[in-house]
C-alpha cells in the first residue's frame, strides 16, 4: 500500500456495481474456456476474434483476459469476481485468499517429476551428493513436494522452457505439467514420478461471493450444470 | 541512496497521516459513545502469554529475545493481550467491561496491497455479555463505527463458527477427516470439501446437507433453508442465529448483516458467532470479529465475550474508492 490516491486510482473498482467481471486464461485453457463459455451461453465470438483487447463487454458479463497465473491475483483483490484457472496455479500461489468454487473438468493434466530418459544422474545425485538439483516454474509445488516424500532438493527457478535445463546440465530433473507427454518425448526426458493430476477450477472474490450472491450463484449453476 | 525497511512495513506521510488520524479519532468518538474505554497495551508480549490464548491464531511475525534472555512476540492482534489485561487488572472488578483500542499488530503475512506485516487495527471488546445480547451490542456498535467512517454501504456477515464442528460429531467423521473437512472450509475450497466429504464415507444425503450449507448466504430466509437440510447442528445453529438476529431487528440494523452460513475465520479461538465486514467498493475483508467464550478462561477468569477489530488502512482504502471525502 502506497500512496493511497495512486492506488485507488490503479484499482479502481467501479464501487463493485455493474456487470460481473469474469478472469479468463489466455494459453493452454483458452480453447477449453471458451467452449465452456459457448455451452453457458456467454458470448465468445470477439474473444475468438484476432483482437489485440483484453476486456471484452457482453451481455451482462465483463470479460478479462490474461496469464492463467495472474488469475487468482485480480481475482483475490476484487478487480474481477471470478475467475478461471488452472488448479496447478492455485497450488503454487495456495495463500492466495479466494474462493475455489467448481472444479470445470477441462485442462486436464498431471505434475510429474521427469528425468532424461535412459540416465541415472537423477538417483546417483540424490545418492552421491544427497540432493537432486530440479528446474521448475513450480517452486513451491516442488519444495513442498520434496519435503513431503522427504528428500532433499536444490529447487531451481526458471521462466522458460523448463525441458532445456536436464539437457545442458543445469539440473538433474525438471518438475512440470504435462498434458500428452510429447514435449518431454521430443527433448528426450520421461516421466520418473507423479505427483498430482490438475483441472480448470472456477474461483471467486470473497467479497463479490458475499455482496452479489444471487447473480453470482445463477452464474455459477448455469457453469456448474454445463460441466456435469 | 536509499535506505531499505523490512517488507510489509511502511512510511506514512502527513497527507495520508491526516486523513488517517480523521479516520481514528471518528471510530474512538464511536467506540466511546456506546461506553467503551480505550486501552493501550504493550507491543511486545512474552510469547508464552500471547501462545496461551491461540494455539492456532494468526502468525506472529517477530520473535526475539531480550537482554536477559526471554522469549518475547509482537502481538498479532488486541484481542489476548486485551484477554490478559482483563484478567490482571480487573481481576476483583465486576463484568461487563467495556473496552476499545487503536492499536499497530503485527503478521507474518505475504506483504501485498492491502496486507501488510504491520496494520493497525480498530475495535472492541466487550467481555462478561453472553449471546445473544452481547453479541448484537457489539455489533450495534460495529454498524455505528463504519457510520462514522462514512461506509454507509458497509456490510456485517454474520455467522457461526460452531456450526461445522457439531455437524461433524454429530454425522460421525473420525477425527483425521474432520480436521481435513474443517479446513477446506475455512480456506472456502468447495472442491476439495467435495473430495474429502466424498472420502470420509459419509451418506450421499449427509454430503449433501455439508455441500450446500455453506452456499448459504443472505438475509433471514436462508436460516429456514438451513433447517430444511435437516441435522441437530443445524438446527442449534440456526437458533443461535435467529436469537442474534431478533435482537439486531428490535435494534434496528438488521439490514446491515447478512446471515452467512458459510463464513468461518480461521482464528482457533472463535466460539458461536463470528462476523466479517465487507465494502462493495473493496475486493479485501475490512475487519472481522466474533465470539470467544473459552479464552478468557485461559487466563484465570473463565467470562463470555466477544469482540471485532477493523483494519484502520483498508477502511481508508474504501473511504477513497466510495469518495468519502
Amino acid at each position: 500500500m502506497r500512496g493511497v490516491g495512486g492506488v485507488a486510482a490503479a484499482t479502481r473498482r467501479e464501487s463493485g456495481d455493474g456487470p460481473l467481471k469474469l478472469a479468463l486464461p489466455r494459453g493452454t485453457l483458452f480453447a477449453g474456456t471458451l467452449e465452456l463459455l459457448d455451452r453457458v451461453g456467454v458470448e465468445t465470438r470477439e474473444l475468438r476474434g484476432d483482437s489485440r483487447a483484453l476486456v471484452f463487454d457482453v451481455r451482462g458479463l465483463q470479460l478479462i483476459t490474461m496469464r492463467p497465473s495472474d488469475v487468482p491475483t485480480y481475482v483475490e483483490a476484487g478487480a474481477a469476481d471470478l475467475g478461471i484457472t488452472g488448479k496447478d496455479v492455485l497450488v503454487e500461489q495456495r495463500d492466495r485468499a479466494v474462493y475455489e468454487l467448481l472444479d470445470l473438468r477441462y485442462g486436464g493434466c498431471r505434475m510429474v517429476l521427469a528425468g532424461r530418459a535412459g540416465d541415472e544422474s537423477l538417483g546417483e545425485s540424490e545418492r552421491r551428493l544427497g540432493m537432486m538439483r530440479i528446474a521448475t516454474k513450480y517452486p513451491r509445488t516442488a519444495e513442498r513436494y520434496f519435503e513431503r516424500t522427504g528428500r532433499q532438493a536444490e529447487v531451481i527457478d526458471v521462466k522458460g522452457s523448463v525441458e532445456l535445463a536436464p539437457l545442458v546440465g543445469l539440473a538433474d530433473g525438471i518438475i512440470d505439467l504435462v498434458d500428452t507427454g510429447r514435449t518431454l518425448a521430443e527433448n528426450q526426458l520421461e516421466v520418473r514420478e507423479e505427483i498430482a493430476t490438475y483441472s480448470a477450477r472456477l474461483i471467486a472474490n470473497r467479497v463479490s461471493h458475499k455482496l452479489r450472491a444471487p447473480e453470482l450463484d445463477e452464474l455459477v449453476e448455469r457453469i456448474r450444470r454445463s460441466t456435469r | 541512496m536509499t535506505h531499505p525497511i523490512p517488507p510489509g512495513t511502511r512510511d506514512i506521510l502527513p497527507d495520508e497521516m491526516r486523513e488517517l488520524r480523521r479516520l481514528s479519532l471518528a471510530l474512538i468518538d464511536a467506540f466511546e459513545r456506546f461506553g467503551y474505554g480505550e486501552v493501550a497495551t504493550p507491543t511486545i508480549e512474552y510469547e508464552a502469554v500471547l501462545a496461551r490464548g491461540d494455539e492456532r491464531g494468526a502468525p506472529v511475525a517477530y520473535r526475539f529475545f531480550d537482554e536477559s534472555g526471554e522469549l518475547l512476540a509482537m502481538r498479532s492482534d488486541m484481542t489476548i493481550p486485551i484477554a490478559r489485561l482483563v484478567a490482571n487488572r480487573f481481576a476483583a472488578e465486576e463484568p461487563p467491561f467495556r473496552l476499545c483500542y487503536l492499536a499497530r499488530a503485527y503478521r507474518a503475512v505475504r506483504p501485498q496491497r492491502g496486507q501488510m506485516r504491520e496494520f493497525t487495527h480498530a475495535g472492541v471488546e466487550l467481555v462478561g455479555a453472553p449471546a445473544p445480547a452481547g453479541t448484537v451490542e457489539v455489533i450495534e456498535v460495529l454498524a455505528a463505527a463504519l457510520d462514522a467512517a462514512g461506509l454507509g454501504r458497509a456490510v456485517i456477515g454474520l455467522g457461526d463458527s460452531e456450526l461445522y464442528k457439531q455437524l461433524l460429531d454429530e454425522v460421525g467423521v473420525e477425527p483425521g477427516a474432520r480436521a481435513r473437512v474443517l479446513d477446506e472450509l475455512a480456506t472456502h475450497d468447495h472442491v476439495g470439501l467435495e473430495a474429502e466429504l466424498e472420502r470420509a464415507e459419509l451418506s450421499a444425503a449427509e454430503r449433501e446437507v455439508l455441500v450446500r450449507l455453506p452456499m448459504l448466504r443472505g438475509g433471514p430466509e436462508v436460516l429456514d433453508e438451513a433447517r430444511e437440510l435437516g441435522g441437530e447442528a443445524t438446527e442449534r445453529a440456526t437458533r443461535r442465529l435467529a436469537a442474534t438476529f431478533d435482537g439486531l431487528r428490535e435494534k434496528g440494523i438488521a439490514d446491515r448483516v447478512r446471515l452467512d452460513l458459510g463464513l468461518l475465520r480461521d482464528l482457533g479461538y472463535y466460539t458461536g458467532a463470528i462476523l466479517e465486514v465487507y465494502d462493495p467498493a473493496l475486493g479485501h475483508v475490512l475487519g472481522g470479529g466474533g465470539r470467544y467464550d473459552e479464552l478468557m478462561g485461559r487466563f484465570g477468569r473463565p467470562l463470555p465475550a466477544v469482540g471485532f477489530a477493523l483494519y484502520l488502512e483498508r477502511l481508508h482504502v474504501a473511504q477513497a474508492k466510495e469518495g468519502v471525502a
